[in-house]
């Protein structure tokens, strides 16, 4: 049975996103990453065993608190698009800083794979990365590759098939946070429950009002007062107008 | 869902919102981005090795050292003061090597003019005009900008602008504004305008605008002529050169942080204020320090920025000097436009410690800073008598011979530093704000806060006199 599903590229800067996308899709594209100025996505497909994969090239960014808005399009594309698998692109020579984005983005949706990418880099500079023991830790798969020479893309197209079709599934080990702020999303999480549906993570939505996000409480809004149907349809329109 | 159900849940969304706002408090997002940090750092002890000792360990000596919290202040601030030391003294020999050299020209030029009995008019606007105007915004900007891009751009390349970042961070903090802010004011020391482009890099829209707002207050290239040349001339008197350079440097450095001090101060009224928030979380790459190469930085900074730089302050000094000379010497009355227009504005600049003309060349010089110090000496000159200027000593005669004091020197070198920005920032902040309310604003700020500095000075000298 051939079927389509939606993939979310995300990923800080400099980490190779950009190359992975096009090693993917073969298509050449640039996305642009000014903020203030219209952000465009770029998309492109690819199949694999007979399904096919649509890309989605995120902006770039370091965190998803929504500071800017790059960041915002990006959050809203994940928690709202709901894409089939957010794939998180990590640069293996900076994990650490990298899987910051990444610790944020499986609070938000179960379905990620992380994707390690620069091996090469990191082999050089005398970096090994044990991926069996993050992906333990994480609770979602953990991959290397090199998107430069598509080194590792076997085991990528592999893993995404399999979460897609749920023969794997992803079980985050979200971050626990200092006790005083994990007894306030406790408290919040079932007022959330009422309000929100459940297609969205109810802990992630506690902790981000509780943060004073503002702008996703009226992203909220808008999307609520639009109807229950939109809120779950894929954007067709690629250019996001701010 | 029913248009009611919906209305409902809106109303649950923001009454939920307002609880969980109840339940929080300031350093929520501090500590949940602390949170995050220490997984991160748990996940890579647990899963990456090191076999070659590939740690950065140079790197993260020096940023210990740099980015200390006792030692990263006092070493930016030496750093700056050997970058202008530097700039000072070896701007001095050169800048009058130039002065004498166009001299030299001035004159043959004058023969050849004499030679071909062409009318007096003709000479005074196209040498005693136009050429003078030119030459002294060469040989005064020319050598201290040749020394201070290029050492600039060693340390840009170097890696220590990020760091620069980092431990301002804090301060930045503190005032509203987002730590990026400064390295949009070191974008500032070069050209105002182009840090207009640069504050880019802030997301935030609020931030972003008290970058625009405040950037001003940092000197930039074309004010450091005036600075360094003023801080030399009147500053440093009655000192040995040796210490002289040392008061000079001093009076500089002492201005940048003045300079700094009232833009944090604008910025922490502004966000308390017009701006209101709390700054952003960011996060700042501090890359690994690189040996700059030296020849390249020095070649590409010389021809892309000095080169650059001083193009743009002939061609704008150019026409300028064109009309100083013609408003000094077309009269109305018995006295020239240039003389009323000084008369006009002469109460109000002494009450500032200034006098009519330094007030009129930095209107006039609004094209650009690079050319209020030629419009100023061109209008003195055309007034008094005619000395030709072949090194900095002249300079100083002609200034004295207006009546200046180390006050006027003090209170230039202030307005010059706070006095609204030049034509093509104002340009820049339209096309990034488009917003004229804005523009205005960042107009109106610096001006007032110049008035009021330089009146305070002036008013306070004179009352202890």
């Amino acid at each position: 049975m051939k079927r389509e599903y939606v993939i979310a590229l995300a990923g800080n800067p400099n980490t190779g996103k950009s190359t992975l996308f096009n090693a993917l899709t073969g298509l050449k594209q640039h996305t642009g990453n000014w903020a203030g100025k219209t952000v465009t996505i770029a998309e492109g497909t690819y199949v694999h065993k007979k399904n096919t994969y649509r890309l989605i090239d995120l902006p770039g960014t370091y965190s998803l608190f929504s500071n800017s808005t790059d960041e915002e399009v990006a959050r809203n594309y994940i928690v709202f698009e709901q894409p089939a698998v957010t794939l998180v692109v990590v640069d293996a020579t900076s994990l650490e800083r990298n899987l910051n984005l990444a610790l944020q983005i499986i609070e938000m949706t179960p379905n990620v794979i992380i994707c390690i990418n620069l091996m090469d880099e990191a082999e050089k500079r005398g970096i090994t990365i044990n991926e069996n023991v993050l992906t333990k830790k994480l609770g979602v798969p953990v991959v290397k590759i090199t998107a430069r020479s598509k080194k590792g893309f076997a085991l990528l197209f592999d893993t995404i098939d399999r979460l897609v079709s749920n023969v794997i599934q992803g079980t985050p080990n979200v971050v626990r946070y200092q006790p005083e702020i994990e007894e306030k999303i406790a408290k919040l999480e079932p007022f959330v429950r009422t309000v929100v549906n459940d297609t969205i993570s109810a802990r992630w939505i506690a902790l981000r009002l509780l943060d004073g996000d503002e702008s996703l409480l009226q992203e909220l809004m808008k999307r609520w007062n639009r109807g229950e149907e939109e809120i779950l349809c894929p954007q067709t329109e690629h250019m996001v107008h701010i | 869902m029913s248009a009611n159900g919906a209305h409902g849940a809106h109303m649950t969304l923001a009454s939920l919102y307002e609880k969980a706002q109840e339940m929080s408090n300031a350093n929520l997002r501090d500590q949940i981005v602390q949170q995050l940090y220490m997984k991160s750092q748990e996940l890579c002890s647990a899963s990456v090795t090191f076999s070659k000792t590939k740690r950065d360990v140079r790197t993260e000596k020096l940023d210990r050292i740099f980015t200390s919290p006792i030692w990263g202040f006092p070493i930016m601030m030496s750093l700056l003061g050997v970058l202008f030391y530097l700039t000072i003294a070896g701007a001095n020999v050169p800048s009058d090597l130039i002065a004498q050299s166009f001299g030299y020209i001035e004159g043959q030029l004058t023969t050849l003019f004499q030679l071909l009995s062409a009318p007096q008019w003709l000479h005074g606007l196209l040498i005693l005009g136009l050429f003078r105007g030119t030459a002294w915004v060469v040989s005064v900007m020319l050598p201290p900008m040749a020394i201070f891009f290029p050492m600039f751009a060693l340390l840009e390349n170097y890696g220590y602008l990020p760091r620069v970042a980092f431990n301002m961070d804090r301060v930045f903090k503190k005032v509203g504004a987002h730590g990026k802010m400064s390295l949009t004011m070191a974008m500032g020391f070069g050209c105002n305008a182009a840090a207009m482009m640069s504050s880019r890099i802030i997301e935030s829209p609020r931030e972003r605008m008290l970058a625009i707002l405040t950037n001003n207050f940092v000197p930039c290239n074309g004010r450091w002529g005036t600075l360094i040349v003023l801080s030399s001339l009147f500053m440093a008197a009655g000192f040995s050169s040796g210490v002289g350079m040392f008061v000079t440097t001093g009076t500089v450095v002492g201005i940048v942080l003045f300079g700094i001090m009232v833009t944090f101060f604008v910025s922490w009224v502004l966000s308390k204020t017009a701006l209101k928030g709390v700054p952003t979380h960011y996060t700042l790459e501090l890359p690994p320090y690189r040996r700059p190469k030296v020849f390249e930085t020095v070649i590409r900074s010389s021809l892309e920025r000095s080169l650059a730089v001083l193009m743009r302050a002939v061609k704008v000094a150019a026409p300028a000097g064109f009309a100083t000379w013609i408003l000094a010497n077309v009269n109305v009355g018995d006295t020239s436009v240039l003389l009323h227009i000084v008369h006009f504005l002469d109460p109000f600049a002494q009450a500032l410690g200034l006098d009519g003309y330094i007030l009129m060349a930095f209107i006039v010089g609004l094209p650009a800073n690079e050319i209020v110090m030629p419009i100023l000496l061109m209008a003195y000159l055309s007034t008094g008598s005619l000395t030709e200027v072949d090194n900095l000593g002249d300079l100083k005669q002609i200034f004295v011979d207006h009546g200046w004091t180390w006050l006027t020197a003090l209170n230039m070198m202030l307005f010059s530093l706070l006095h609204f920005p030049c034509g093509t920032t104002l340009v820049n902040i339209y096309k990034e704000t488009k917003s004229a309310k804005w523009t205005l604003i960042s107009f109106l700020i610096p001006t007032v806060i110049a008035i009021v500095v330089t009146w305070g000075v002036a008013q306070t000298v004179y009352y202890l006199r």
